[in-house]
Parts: structure tokens; C-alpha cells; sequence
């Protein structure tokens, strides 16, 4: 399977095309960097070119949002951060766009959608992830989004995960 | 790290969170976004705590040994080429192990989680265009002889900036 990310076709309709350079920093660096205290030159010399071309590309990859930021990316199960439940509210169509950024803003969510309805099975239309130490947590944060969202959420339910039976990571190739 | 060492490091972290330092917390917490983008960015990072170039680089590498963290480096946009999809499953319980073997083998399937619900099994369709990710859930209609809901993203309201560990 092809797989590049959308944000590259996106970047290529504009005009600004991505090369096989850029390719080949994102396969380098997907993985993370190496704890070294030059790392991009380090990436420099593993891909032949130069320094400051590696941190050019970076930040240019970063301003048109292929990169959405830079981190040391914590493991967040791994910290303590256990639970979490899969949200779903069935929320008003029009009022939806607003609510949705409203939720979607929240520091405890994360992937908060859309996602179509399917009257009677499946009422809701509206996803957001919820991660906390404990169910009880995340119960409470529900709470807090339940009165967020007031008399436009007409019912809700929280799934949570029992177990993870697939998980396949970046597949994004050379 | 396999599944077992980071079990192992959950549980050390779960039993004992105050063996957490002062400067792994604060790498933990202030480094989701805005990690220095410049040749040297460890010894920045130190400049800004105040620590040396060499705590910071021996406290990284040990927060990913210990696996409490995944990487340091750049965080992509999620892979949106093609098309994907979320959908669910309503399984007997009897069946479920091998209606979840099934659906984990088929190589677009990504994802696949077991939730607590009448609709207990869900999971990511991603593949080239929207005709194979449709060509994907018949398959698995056909072979399990249950019904999927097929919950595609309409909209996003996900804007990913890292999250604070402790407030």
C-alpha cells in the first residue's frame, strides 16, 4: 500500500512539493531522534547533507503542519494514565461545529470527531476521547463535559477499552 | 521495550510515582510541544532549567529506557491518505477471540480494540480509496455474518498540542 500522509497530498496540491529529502528525514526521525548532544547533525551525516538543511526542512515540514509539533513524547500509559474511555454524545447537528471545538479544546481530550449517526442502533455523533489516572477520573471529566455541553446533548455513553488486540504505528514509508 | 519491561515499568511507576525526579517531570510536562529546534538543543534545554547539557541527555535516555517516554523527535500529522474509517462490531461473547482473530489479520485493519459495550469490538479501516475500505467491511460482513457500523470522521475538532501530566 502507498501510504503517505494526507498532509503531503495536501502540500503537493499547493504546489509545494515534497521531495524524496523530506522523505527521507521523516523515515529517519520517526522513530524519535538520537540522544546525542547534536542530534540533527548526527541525522545530517546519517543522510548526507548538511546541518542546517535538516533543521530547514524540519521547520518547514513543521510550518505546513506535516509536523504538528516537537516533542519528548511521553508514554502516557506507561505514567500512570491508564483510563481511558471513548466518549460518544449525541449532540444537536446545528450546534455541533461550536461544541465540538469546545470539547475537542479540552486538555484531557483527544480525538474528538464527527462521525455519522445510525437511528435507532447508534444515536450519537459526536466522539471525544477522555484519558485520566483512573475511571473515576475520566468519569468526572465526562461530568464536567456533560455540563459543557448542557441542554444540547440529548444522551451520552463512555466506552472503555478492555483490551487492545491490534495497534500498528507510523506506517509511513521511504 | 517489549510488552512485558513496559508492564514492568508502569507498575514501578504506579507503585512508586514520587521516584519521579523534579527535572524528569519537568522534561515529562514542559517538552510536548516546542522542543528546540537548533543544533544543540539539549544544552538549550539546560540553559532554560538551569541544569547541564549532559542531566538533561542522561535524564532523556533514562525516561526512555524506563520507557516512560516513546521518543524524542518530531510528532506527524496522522496518516490521512486514502480513506479510513472507524467501525464496530456487535459480537457474541462466544465468539468474539475469533471474530477478533479475523478482523486483526486483514492487513488495512490498524486498530482493533475490545470495548465494554453491546457493540464490542472496534477497529480502523485504512486503505487507498473509499471503495476498498467498503470492499474491506463487506469482507468482513461476509465472513462473520454480522452487521458493521461504519462510523467515518466527518469532522475533527483534534488539535493535538501535547497534554499537562501534572498541573
Amino acid at each position: 500500500m502507498t501510504a503517505y500522509p494526507q498532509a503531503m497530498n495536501k502540500v503537493q496540491q499547493d504546489g509545494q512539493l515534497l521531495d524524496a529529502t523530506d522523505r527521507q528525514i521523516i523515515v529517519a526521525t520517526q522513530a524519535g531522534l538520537p540522544l546525542v548532544a547534536e542530534p540533527f547533525a548526527a541525522l545530517a551525516r546519517q543522510l548526507g547533507l548538511e546541518t542546517d538543511e535538516v533543521l530547514q526542512r524540519v521547520a518547514d515540514m513543521q510550518a505546513c503542519g506535516i509536523i504538528r509539533r516537537i516533542a519528548a513524547v511521553p508514554n502516557h500509559y506507561a505514567l500512570g494514565y491508564i483510563a481511558n474511555g471513548m466518549s460518544v454524545w449525541n449532540v444537536s447537528d446545528e450546534h455541533i461545529t461550536e461544541l465540538g471545538g469546545l470539547i475537542g479544546g479540552l486538555d484531557y481530550v483527544s480525538h474528538c470527531y464527527q462521525r455519522p449517526r445510525y437511528l435507532p442502533l447508534w444515536p450519537y455523533n459526536l466522539f471525544a476521547m477522555v484519558h485520566g489516572r483512573s475511571r473515576d477520573d475520566v468519569m468526572a471529566r465526562v461530568g464536567a463535559i456533560s455540563a459543557l455541553l448542557g441542554e444540547h446533548c440529548r444522551g451520552h455513553e463512555v466506552l472503555y477499552s478492555k483490551r487492545i488486540l491490534k495497534k500498528t504505528g507510523l506506517r509511513i514509508k521511504g | 521495550m517489549t510488552e512485558k519491561e513496559t508492564a514492568a515499568a508502569m507498575l514501578a511507576i504506579l507503585d512508586t510515582p514520587a521516584t519521579l525526579t523534579a527535572l524528569e517531570k519537568c522534561l515529562l510536562n514542559e517538552y510536548q510541544r516546542d522542543f528546540p529546534l537548533c543544533a544543540s538543543p539539549f544544552a538549550l534545554i539546560a540553559e532554560q532549567q538551569g541544569v547541564t547539557e549532559e542531566a538533561v541527555m542522561g535524564t532523556l535516555q533514562s525516561l526512555q529506557q524506563r520507557g516512560l517516554i516513546s521518543r524524542v523527535g518530531p510528532v506527524f500529522a496522522p496518516q490521512r491518505a486514502g480513506a479510513s474509517t472507524l467501525a464496530a462490531l456487535s459480537v457474541p461473547d462466544a465468539a468474539l477471540a475469533q471474530v477478533a482473530d479475523l478482523v486483526s489479520c486483514f492487513e488495512a485493519v490498524n486498530h482493533n480494540y475490545e470495548r465494554e459495550h453491546l457493540y464490542n469490538l472496534w477497529f480502523v479501516v485504512t486503505a487507498a480509496d473509499e471503495e476498498q475500505v467498503r470492499q474491506v467491511l463487506d469482507r468482513i460482513e461476509q465472513q462473520t455474518g454480522l452487521p458493521v457500523l461504519n462510523l467515518p470522521l466527518e469532522k475533527s475538532f483534534y488539535i493535538d498540542l501535547g497534554f499537562p501530566l501534572w498541573c
